[in-house]
């Protein structure tokens, strides 16, 4: 059993069609899953619909054993779940450090340690922190992003298309820090449009196709079967 | 055909509505009623192309509504020569010095790049000119305001028949909408309702102050209408003949000579306001028929399709090739027109203009609520709205009245809590058009007849 | 010499109004800018949510008269202040509960709510109307000035006098407190932090689990202190009449635009941006030069650049400019 599952889902956007079915998506703590497809193959929906986002028609979504197919977003973060958007997924009128607040808006704790890991992590922030982040660049951006959804120390970070838009050194600089973060023994799920390098740095990949899961295995597996490649990894 | 059966009911109730007025109260309230109701329906006309067709918020009204009364002044008053003689020269110039100043701006906007030092010379020649105006002018209006300033004190107009301003008053409006549209319209939809609603204000601040141009807040009354006066009717004796034959059954009761003599006067009197009445009707009638013709065709036409098509998606039809900014800007104009053409039928109606009485809440929001309640984006729904707002605004007095004495009967009449509330009632017409609105935006919120487009 | 007394032309018939002004349009302009970066709408019931709050301090002040109470040399109404913020507050939330909420819930576009805020200006011109009529009110009382004219002169022998109304004293006062507080509370607390985010990025504020109700019902508590406050010091200043109070939303309105509308700073600011305009641009400056220039060079005219019927135009003329070059603002808010 997975530390983080959601099993055999089926879902699509309020009474529309259903955008996945039957997908199945799991993960463990420490471990780096990547899920790619075609455009519309539904990456983004299964996600999304992992932290309930959207209406579950069937199937379940368990962490640590626990069924959480009926809880809210919110109280879904409250279980440990944290979420990046791809865009507008950090707070651009307001600082580095007050993001990083407002990410651990429901630990009732002492902020000091956790911020203070969080600038180990990523040590550009700690030297930014009271800067607007509006004014950094796409690449520091995406950092405070991370650097926000990790401040209530998550069990599972979920990334969607987290190097969108930024430059291949910039990306690379990325997923170097989701590297870090999955060594703090954190369970990373990502969609990834950037196949092959995503694939390099994790350890199991899914690809769905129209919502459906075609092919899953591990990071090497995936980029050597000769199937995936030719229809996804352009090669 | 559900829909024009819905249509064909709400209107019936509706006159059905103003006859009984007629039967209660007076057919002269009952006329004056309707006299109104047409004119909103206008201004509903104007503003439901501009939000219906094209999702435009045009919280301006009132300013093309003083515009349009503008036009019914300067159209209709005679040109007072003494002022011309006395400050028509400075004012001539000041109104050529400004055009060309408003040319040198182009030319310099369009001849250099757009800098910092391009910025500094338009503020110069505007600082430059506003002076040099402002030499000439002062004089020249101190002295046109100085020529019998209880009676005129004004430049006057041309003394042509009032009916000509309708049109004059719509392009007086379509001008200043071209202006305001260039600045305001890329705006979104709100800060458009903001920057509307301040601009509507500035206009109408410029017509109260400027006692020159249309005596500002001392009014310009006795200004000459379109159909006969009763003193007239009163005078002539086809019209008493006429009443005389009207009345002949309840005429021919009387008696006595002299009795049937002051009641045929007392009809003729209330004949002859109820006759001017309906002759006024009957051409705002006309203009709102010809107005929902042209509207409706419009709305069905190509041009119509395009429009709706903006308005649903922006960027869509922005991205098929269709000029956005250029028909949010006609269509803008076009509405701003009408409501122009509104604002000079009222002040024909009136036969007065007083600047002082426009105020944002009567002629924008009032006028919104019509548009809304109605059903936005339907011609029919618009002028329906403004026929039972109307109706509303002006009955709500007497109904809440009723209603006060209804639930306060039991109460004395020294009563302080029931004396309070029947000295307000007249202030229960924003309760009632406000929980109206509310109402409707909730349960309602495509109006009473909604927007139907039918696919030919 | 005449320097000074040209300074003090200034300050007595300027500046001083202007700061007075400028206060209490920038708590009105707050008061727009949190509801529209928070709640999302153009608040067209602005000005007579403000007339509401005052409204009930007026009652009340005209209550505690009756009764004889009184605050020493200060105004009455000052001690009606904290339940006429109580009864604005509840109003809100009722209105809030029962016509807003619907709208938000629905996540209607903007437009739809800032009609449906001319609804609630309806009915909350209609209560005012029938509670307390249209009339124009005066409720001040307690000691009216803190420096008059002639006691200036005496003092320091200058030509021209310098007076300092109680009111003018009192509103910059209370301005500048309750602004401090609420920039501290919105840049230094918890709270303050979530609605900022709030309003910032509401979707990824509700994923970081601020909870949307609570940011909404802390807006309309900031509101109602900031409208009633702002309306009570505009009316002591002034006088109570609705009508009045109904069209000060548009230099309101001018003044949020014109800081950036969502920025709370930037509408403090514009609310002084656009005093001092109306107030600089329509002030005839005869007297002023003839202090400063030699006797020859005297002007002849009132040096006033604009008559003071145009006061309003003044400032809406500068919203028209700012929305022309600069639409999100002098002070940068959300882009328009």
């Amino acid at each position: 059993m997975a530390f983080f599952e959601g099993s055999k889902m089926t879902a699509g956007y309020g009474d529309g069609p259903d955008i996945i079915s039957s997908c199945t998506i799991n993960v463990d703590k420490g471990e780096i899953v990547a899920i790619l497809g075609p455009n519309g193959a539904g990456k983004s929906t299964a996600m999304k619909t992992m932290l309930g986002l959207l209406n579950l028609k069937s199937g379940s979504i368990l962490i640590n054993g626990e069924d959480i197919t009926n809880l809210s977003p919110q109280d879904r973060v409250k279980k440990g779940i944290s979420f990046v958007p791809q865009s507008k997924n950090v707070f651009a009128e307001l600082t580095v450090k007050e993001n990083l607040e407002v990410g651990a808006f429901l630990r009732t704790d002492k902020l000091d340690k956790i911020l203070n890991d969080i600038y180990d992590l990523f040590p550009i922030l700690k030297e930014k922190q009271s800067q607007i982040v509006g004014e950094l660049s796409g690449g520091q951006r995406q950092q405070v992003a991370l650097g926000r959804a990790l401040m209530i120390k998550p069990s599972v970070l979920m990334l969607d298309e987290p190097t969108a838009g930024v430059s291949p050194i910039v990306m690379d600089e990325l997923f170097e820090h989701i590297i870090k973060v999955k060594k703090t023994n954190v369970a990373i799920i990502m969609v990834e449009q950037n196949a092959k390098q995503a694939l390099s740095i994790s350890d199991r990949g899914y690809v769905l196709v129209t919502g459906q899961n075609k092919f899953e295995g591990s990071g090497n597996e995936l980029l050597n079967d000769p199937e995936v490649r030719r229809s996804f990894l352009g090669a | 055909m559900m829909q024009y059966k819905n249509i064909i009911a709400a209107y019936s109730i509706m006159i059905l509505l103003i006859i009984a007025v007629g039967v209660l109260q007076s057919w002269t309230i009952a006329l004056t009623i309707l006299n109104y109701c047409l004119i909103s329906a206008v201004m509903t006309i104007g503003a439901n192309i501009q939000w219906g067709y094209a999702g435009l918020i045009n919280f301006g009204i009132m300013g093309y509504t003083a515009l349009g009364g503008l036009a019914a002044v300067l159209v209709n008053v005679p040109p007072v020569k003494e002022a011309w003689k006395a400050g028509g020269l400075g004012m001539v110039v000041s109104l050529i010095l400004i055009i060309s100043g408003v040319y040198i701006i182009r030319r310099v906007l369009r001849k250099f790049e757009n800098s910092k030092k391009r910025n500094y010379i338009v503020a110069v020649i505007i600082i430059i000119g506003f002076v040099i105006v402002r030499y000439i002018s002062g004089p020249a209006i101190e002295n046109i305001e100085a020529v019998d300033p209880a009676k005129t004190g004004f430049l006057g107009g041309l003394g042509l028949p009032i009916i000509f301003s309708w049109i004059v008053g719509g392009l007086f409006a379509a001008g200043i909408a071209f202006i305001v549209g260039k600045i305001a319209l890329g705006l979104r939809a709100d800060y458009l309702a903001i920057a509307t609603l301040l601009i509507a204000e500035i206009i109408v601040s410029i017509i109260k102050h400027e006692d020159w141009l249309a005596r500002g807040v001392k009014n310009v009354i006795g200004l000459k209408r379109p159909v006969p006066y009763e003193v007239d009717l009163q005078g002539s004796t086809w019209f008493i003949d006429l009443v005389e034959k009207f009345h002949s059954k309840k005429l021919y009761v009387i008696t006595s000579l002299t009795e049937r003599q002051d009641v045929l006067n007392q009809l003729v009197i209330d004949a002859s306001s109820v006759y001017v009445k309906l002759c006024l009707a009957g051409l705002f009638l006309t203009v709102v028929i010809i107005l929902l013709i042209l509207t409706q065709k419009a709305l069905y036409s190509p041009w119509g399709r395009k429009m709706r098509a903006i308005r649903d998606n922006e960027v869509a039809a922005n991205a098929m090739g269709k000029n956005v900014v250029k028909e949010h800007l006609l269509i803008f104009i076009l509405g701003s027109a009408i409501v122009g053409i509104a604002g000079a039928m009222m002040v024909t109606n009136d036969g007065l203009f007083t600047p002082g009485s426009y105020r944002p809440m009567r002629y924008t929001f009032v006028i919104w609520v019509m548009v809304i309640v109605g059903g936005t984006g339907n011609n029919f729904g618009a002028i329906l709205g403004g026929f039972v707002v109307w109706f509303l605004w002006v009955e709500a007095a007497p109904i809440a009245l009723f209603f006060i004495n209804f639930f306060t009967a039991h109460l004395e009449e020294t009563n302080a809590v029931k004396q309070h509330l029947i000295q307000s009632a007249a202030y229960f017409r924003f309760l009632l058009v406000g929980i109206g609105l509310l109402i409707i935006m909730r349960y309602r919120p495509k109006g009473l007849i909604p927007e139907k487009i039918n696919i030919k | 010499m005449d320097f000074i007394n040209a300074i003090v032309l200034l300050l007595n018939y300027t500046v001083i109004p202007a700061l007075t002004y400028g206060s209490q349009l920038a708590l009105g302009a707050i008061f727009v800018t949190l509801v529209y970066g928070i709640l999302r709408f153009a608040n067209f019931a602005t000005g007579d949510m403000m007339s509401f709050g005052t409204m009930v301090a007026v009652l009340i002040t005209f209550y505690f008269q009756s009764l004889g109470i009184s605050f020493g040399f200060l105004p009455t109404a000052l001690l009606t202040i904290p339940p006429a913020i109580l009864a604005m507050i509840f109003y809100m939330l009722f209105i809030d509960k029962f016509v807003f909420s619907y709208y938000r819930v629905k996540k209607s576009p903007p437009v739809q709510l800032a009609m449906v805020s001319v609804g609630v200006m309806f009915v909350t011109q209609a209560i005012i109307r029938i509670i307390i009529g249209p009339f124009d009110r005066r409720f001040f009382d307690g000691e009216k000035f803190i420096l008059k004219a002639n006691e200036f002169k005496e003092m320091t022998g200058l030509n021209e006098g310098l007076t300092i109304k109680s009111t003018q004293a009192i509103t910059i006062f209370v301005t500048v407190i309750v602004v401090s507080i609420m920039f501290w509370f919105l840049n230094r607390t918890k709270t303050g932090t979530s609605m900022r985010a709030y309003s910032d990025n509401e979707d990824l504020a509700l994923l970081s689990g601020i909870d949307p109700k609570k940011v909404v019902l802390i807006t309309w508590i900031i509101a109602g202190i900031l409208a009633t406050i702002g309306g009570v010091l505009y009316g002591l200043d002034k006088s109570y009449r609705p009508f009045v109070y109904f069209n000060n939303m548009l230099p309101i309105f001018a003044a949020a635009i014109v800081g950036g509308i969502g920025n709370p700073f930037g509408a403090f600011l514009g609310g002084y941006v656009i005093a001092f305009a109306e107030i600089l641009v329509t002030y005839a400056y005869k007297k002023f030069f003839a202090y400063l220039l030699p006797e020859f060079m005297e002007p002849d005219s009132l040096m006033q650049l604009l008559s003071t019927d145009y006061k309003f135009a003044v400032s809406f003329s500068i919203l028209v400019i700012v929305l022309l070059f600069r639409p999100s603002g002098i002070f940068k808010g959300k882009t328009l």
